[in-house]
């Protein structure tokens, strides 16, 4: 047990570091990883949205899953499985984005937000809390997507097929793919190719020998007094908040800022900072995971994740195409009805997935 | 002795399963898991209980006795 609070610590304290390598080699300020944005920048790249500032196909994406199919084909835990609600999944995964593009980022990146002293960061954590409350309330009460069952063993590959084509169209760049100009907004500030692939990768790798999730270390903690994963959670924000200072101290750029004006690619309504990551922390827990387990369990065969995953796209591509995500400049009147309409969404879909079954 | 069918759930469901169950202290209890996720967080939560867990796979299944 000591062993394995070690090595997800480890593993926290890489991948931190990973992440704030990735905004020296290029990423968007405290975007190390993200993975709500990122899947937004790639729903613009196939033109799923026409916002021109947030387009590319993130390889990091491409990286987590394929790290997590190879390393689970390695120690044969790849096992293709679906079944269970898929339809309620991709609901889920639809609002999720909302709430995170409400704050601004996944629960990953509000943790690389505080490591670069973002403290509109702590509203978003202190929501996410209360989401995450909400969820365990339903789970101690029977709540459940049912069972998912055992499924071919090609079904399990096409959705990392599916990224091998994604990085077919990144290199190739073909016309119909949309990326954001040169200084046209964060799309254009990214690692390059091999960088953000290899970092996705690596950080795949780990993030499924570890079973890291965000919002798995809240929730255990508060059902089990089960600290695992909180350790995962808490070495990446320490490590990536002494990495990026040693990134400032070394370049003389700014990395670590702390305050809350001015903060790169956020902004500081503490209330709707709150209620987006309450809508994300509670549609994760019905999930059971945060959108990176979501692209871990997708890595490994899971099908009921992938749906999850394309639910995260859809409403990334709806966020734009209705003017629901937030800005630099603050919530939109969309999104916050929009974020109001997914608490009472997920709170409907706790509730009828909670009636106590028979044993 | 009693028996958890926790197959097809992911984690954290099947602990909370077992946790239900253990709440009847019993001092023998199998737990049905089919993924190593579920199969880990479950002989954990065991542990921590007090619980000694012996895993037996069963084809694409684990079998979890848990014995007091």
């Amino acid at each position: 047990m000591k062993n394995e609070k070690t090595f997800i610590t480890a593993a926290g304290v890489i991948i931190g570091l990973i992440a704030a390598a990735l905004v020296y080699f290029g990423n968007p300020a405290n975007m190390g990883f993200c993975i709500a944005c990122f899947l937004r920048d790639t729903s613009g790249a196939l033109g799923l949205h026409s916002a021109a500032a947030v387009q590319y196909i993130r390889p990091e994406i491409i990286g987590l899953v394929l790290g997590s199919c190879i390393i689970s084909l390695v120690t044969r835990e790849f096992a293709p499985r679906g079944g269970s609600a898929p339809v309620t999944r991709f609901i889920l995964g639809f609002f999720v984005m909302i709430g995170c593009l409400m704050f601004l980022g996944c629960p990953f990146r509000m943790i690389l937000r505080l490591a670069g002293g973002d403290l509109n960061a702590l509203f978003g954590i202190v929501g996410f809390a209360a989401g995450i409350a909400a969820g365990v309330f339903f789970l101690n009460r029977g709540y459940t997507l049912k069972r998912s069952y055992k499924m071919q063993q090609l079904e399990g590959f096409v959705f990392p097929t599916v990224q091998i084509v994604f990085l077919v169209l990144l290199v190739a760049a073909p016309a119909f793919i949309h990326f954001t100009e040169a200084d046209g907004g964060p799309g254009a500030k990214h690692a390059a190719i091999a960088i953000s692939l290899a970092a996705g990768v690596i950080v795949g790798i780990l993030a499924q020998r570890t079973r890291l999730c965000m919002v798995g270390g809240i929730r255990d903690a508060i059902l089990f007094h089960e600290t695992k994963l909180l350790f995962g959670f808490i070495a990446i924000l320490v490590s990536a908040c002494i990495g990026n200072i040693i990134l400032g101290a070394v370049t003389g750029n700014a990395y670590f800022t702390l305050g809350m004006a001015g903060q790169p690619i956020a902004h500081t309504d503490a209330l709707w900072n709150a209620l987006g990551m309450l809508l994300a922390g509670f549609g994760c827990v019905l999930l059971g995971g945060c959108p990176l387990r979501q692209l871990i369990l997708a890595g490994e065969g899971n099908t009921d994740s992938v749906m999850a995953v394309i639910g995260l796209m859809v409403g990334a591509a709806f966020c734009h195409n209705f003017g629901l995500a937030s800005s630099g400049e603050g919530p939109s009147a969309n999104g916050k009805i929009a974020v109001i309409i997914g608490i009472i969404v997920v709170t409907v879909i706790a509730a009828v997935n909670s009636r106590r079954q028979e044993a | 002795m009693k028996t958890v069918d926790a197959r097809g759930l992911s984690c954290p469901e099947p602990v909370i399963m077992t946790k239900k169950a253990l709440s009847s202290k019993d001092s023998r209890y199998e737990i049905l898991v089919d993924n190593v996720t579920a199969r880990e967080n479950v002989t954990r939560f065991a542990s921590h209980q007090g619980y000694q867990v012996a895993v037996t796979e069963q084809g694409d299944d684990y079998l979890l006795t848990l014995t007091k």
